[in-house]
């Protein structure tokens, strides 16, 4: 039944753009792997155990994160990219979530974390990860974006795959403690208005963060998509800044100072702030705009099989919300189809669409637009560039294009 | 631990008032363990430790310490950050962002200094080291001009960043939110779409991408098209990965007196970045023996064939050679370092 409907939306899909879709299936010789028995069909496999941690099949090697090498001056200090063209769904698996970090991964035995808090509150305190875990716990699934995804598109399309212009981002289901809880246990006073979050790594990064954002959200999260965290992600213990740049996200975090005004620490001046054209900078830009790519087809992932019926897919997010509605073109914005939302809506999540048609084999212009559940609908780069100039690093979330060749090469371009 | 366990017990009985509505979890903070942790300073003062430290001072820490990525005079080495300059730059075309011309509060220098840098030695700098650094830099960036300058805790909150009124609260929710909050256009919403910039004039995507590229193009049995402008090195080699991280330990044997690597220098034996396919005596400001140097002009090229030979016994390929190695004898050791020098030759 559910086949059946998925098929009638899918040659509804179509019919808006061809006719005659389903006019005859092809002919072919018999096919080997069918006429004629395989090893795998005869032979027995590995049993049970012979991979306690299970890791992909040997075919899928090549989805991996990875690294623009000019970016950075060294691999410690620096930043990879998750595939989004291999992924579908919303969750990003542990292991392909990008990693940023400033001092390298700090490794060490969960026993020897402390967490302290310190500052403008009734009682100092340090937690131990088993302390942690005697608090109330919840499960809930963000989307964690670096400011500076898509950073190196300011002046111009640069990078030809979606990993690098748009990788910057995971999607992952966080256990933590929400930080309100441990707040509460330390009791703020009246005059802590700020917040110094702190990791324990060789990076000692810093961020401030006002009091009302850590009672409203915030988690202290340990394990991530049910496992506990992964080393590069801050294993034991992270901060979890729903809809927020990506820097505020404490890895390892050793420390929470209460305060009663913000530090203008490295990350939230010399970083992390949008110098406009004027020469003046906006700091403290903390939210992620509405945002959306298409994943496939896109340079890393061209369109393999000749026209005919075809599956565009992509992510959309947005710091604010949920995504309700995103739009796809295929003209270069000529027109407009509503894209098919799956999966599961949460907020500040990554959701999925999905856009059936039948190519005819020609060229393609194609573009995704996000409409959030506050009505911000994500804008192009151009609109961007008009308002903030070209000196921006961070935030850019203007609409990306993919020039899809007749071939079904996918290159990273701008149009007019 | 019995005399750690009676101090939590006596500041527990001591001090902990009972609060109704938490959970009593987790205990309390010494104030050695807060001191401890509690290094931020804040562009106000606080957390400043008391101390000072002198330009001349700085420059000498700086010096042995910081100048190797950020250069003699903060002008960096490489993609490290640069540290000095770029007053006025801000509104150019290409802003040079540094201590002088962007960071608003010096209080940001001295928290991130004393936190993180140097970079791999994190916290390990007296306080006096790090004021002395931080008038260095002041120093460099023309804040100040006297050499036996002393910043300390005491005059730390006089010295003026010229950008300290550069910044203001993120706008966008005034500034873009209403212009960005709209219906849309959905058919017929322009008459033309063209191509104006294609990342593949530019094409810096890392290599083994535009490789998989063409795989795939291959794959799928399209032909290259030449017209589409996907500009791709011809030489492009996949590499194995598993050969090129042996072959990083088979390079130990060659450690002793060959560098590979961003910073490296010629040692007793050339650098060997960019050996593969070179010719065989090509590094600048390398005396190689005269049976190389002949060699090279006689067109050898250090390809797998001549690498190969070469390093499977040094003196027997190369009579002459100044290379005191007595070469490599087993295959995987050959395909490692071979693997691996292709990998510094990227």
């Amino acid at each position: 039944m559910s086949k059946k409907n998925s098929r009638r939306q899918f040659l509804k899909a179509g019919i808006a753009v061809s006719t005659g879709l389903a006019a005859s299936n092809a002919v072919a010789d018999d096919d080997p792997l069918i006429t004629q028995k395989q090893t795998w069909n005869q032979e027995l496999g590995s049993g049970v155990d012979e991979r306690p941690y299970g890791m992909p099949s040997p075919f899928e090697v090549d989805v991996k994160r990875r690294s623009v090498p000019w970016l950075t001056a060294d691999p410690v200090s620096s930043i990879n990219f998750t595939p989004l063209h291999e992924l579908d769904g919303i969750i990003t698996p542990n292991g392909l979530c990008f990693e940023r970090h400033h001092g390298g991964v700090a490794e060490y035995d969960p026993s020897y974390h402390r967490l302290m808090i310190n500052g403008l509150v009734d009682k100092e305190l340090v937690f131990t990860m088993e302390d942690i875990m005697r608090f109330p716990r919840e499960n809930r699934t963000y989307f964690l974006e670096c400011a500076a995804n898509s950073g190196m598109e300011w002046r111009g399309s640069q990078l030809n795959g979606c990993q690098f212009t748009h990788g910057m981002i995971h999607n992952v289901m966080y256990t933590g403690v929400p930080l309100r809880s441990l707040l509460e246990e330390a009791g703020i006073k009246s005059n802590g208005k700020w917040l110094l979050a702190e990791g324990a790594d060789a990076s000692g990064m810093t961020r401030s963060i006002p009091m009302e954002k850590a009672l409203d959200d915030c988690l202290v999260a340990f394990k991530m998509n049910g496992e506990s965290l992964r080393p590069e992600q801050g294993y034991p213990l992270r901060l979890v800044v729903p809809g927020w740049e990506g820097n505020m996200w404490i890895k390892w975090l050793r420390r929470i100072e209460v305060g009663d005004q913000p530090w203008h620490h490295r990350e939230e001046t010399s970083k992390y702030t949008d110098l406009l054209e004027d020469g003046r900078a906006r700091r403290f830009t903390w939210v992620m705009d509405a945002k959306s790519v298409i994943t496939n087809p896109s340079p890393q992932a061209p369109i393999l099989h000749s026209k005919g019926p075809t599956i565009l897919s992509g992510v959309a997010w947005s710091g604010r919300g949920t995504i309700p509605r995103v739009d796809v073109t295929i003209d270069g914005g000529k027109n407009w189809n509503m894209a098919r939302m799956s999966g599961p809506s949460f907020d500040k999540s990554m959701h999925r669409f999905y856009y059936e048609f039948d190519w005819n084999g020609s060229d393609l212009l194609v573009q995704s637009r996000a409409h959030d559940s506050t009505g911000y609908v994500q804008p192009t780069k151009d609109e961007l560039r008009s308002i903030r100039g070209e000196n921006s690093i961070y935030h850019n979330n203007g609409i990306q294009t993919w020039h899809i060749n007749a071939k079904g090469v996918a290159e990273n371009v701008e149009i007019s | 631990m019995l005399k750690f366990l009676k101090l939590t017990a006596t500041i527990c009985a001591m001090s902990v008032p009972i609060y109704a509505d938490t959970a009593n979890l987790g205990r309390l903070a010494t104030n050695a363990e807060v001191n401890a942790w509690n290094i931020d300073v804040r562009p106000d003062g606080l957390g400043l430790p008391v101390g000072s430290g002198s330009v001349a001072e700085g420059e000498e820490i700086f010096v042995e310490k910081c100048a190797a990525c950020h250069g003699d005079f903060g002008e960096a080495v490489d993609r490290w950050p640069v540290l000095a300059g770029g007053q006025g730059t801000l509104t150019d075309d290409r802003p040079v962002k540094t201590v002088g011309s962007y960071w608003p509060y010096l209080s940001t220098v001295y928290d991130y200094v004393y936190r993180a840098m140097p970079f791999g030695d994190a916290q390990s700098l007296s306080p006096d080291e790090v004021y002395a650094l931080v008038a260095y830099i002041l120093y460099v960036n023309d804040t100040v001009d006297d050499e036996e300058f002393i910043l300390s805790n005491t005059n730390f909150l006089d010295m003026p960043q010229e950008n300290s009124e550069g910044f203001f609260m993120d706008d966008r929710a005034m500034v873009e939110y209403p212009i960005f909050t709209r219906e849309v256009c959905m058919s017929n919403c322009k008459q033309t779409a063209e191509v104006i910039l294609r990342a593949a004039v530019i094409d810096v995507t890392p290599e083994e991408t535009a490789a998989k590229a063409i795989e795939a193009k291959t794959k799928s049995e399209i032909e290259i098209n030449l017209d589409n402008e996907l500009i791709v090195e011809p030489n492009i080699e996949i590499l194995n990965q598993e050969l090129v991280t042996a072959g990083a330990k088979v390079f130990k044997k060659c450690k002793a007196c060959h560098k590979v690597g961003e910073k490296a220098k010629n040692g007793t034996g050339p650098l060997l970045n960019e050996i593969y396919l070179a010719d065989g005596a090509q590094v600048e400001k390398f005396k190689y023996s005269r049976a190389l140097r002949s060699a090279s002009e006689n067109g050898l090229v250090w390809d797998d064939v001549t690498l190969r030979a070469f390093l499977t016994k040094p003196k027997k390929f190369l009579k002459g050679t100044k290379m005191s190695f007595s070469g490599l004898k087993k295959d995987k050791d050959l395909d490692a370092i071979i693997e691996f020098l292709k990998f510094y030759s990227q």
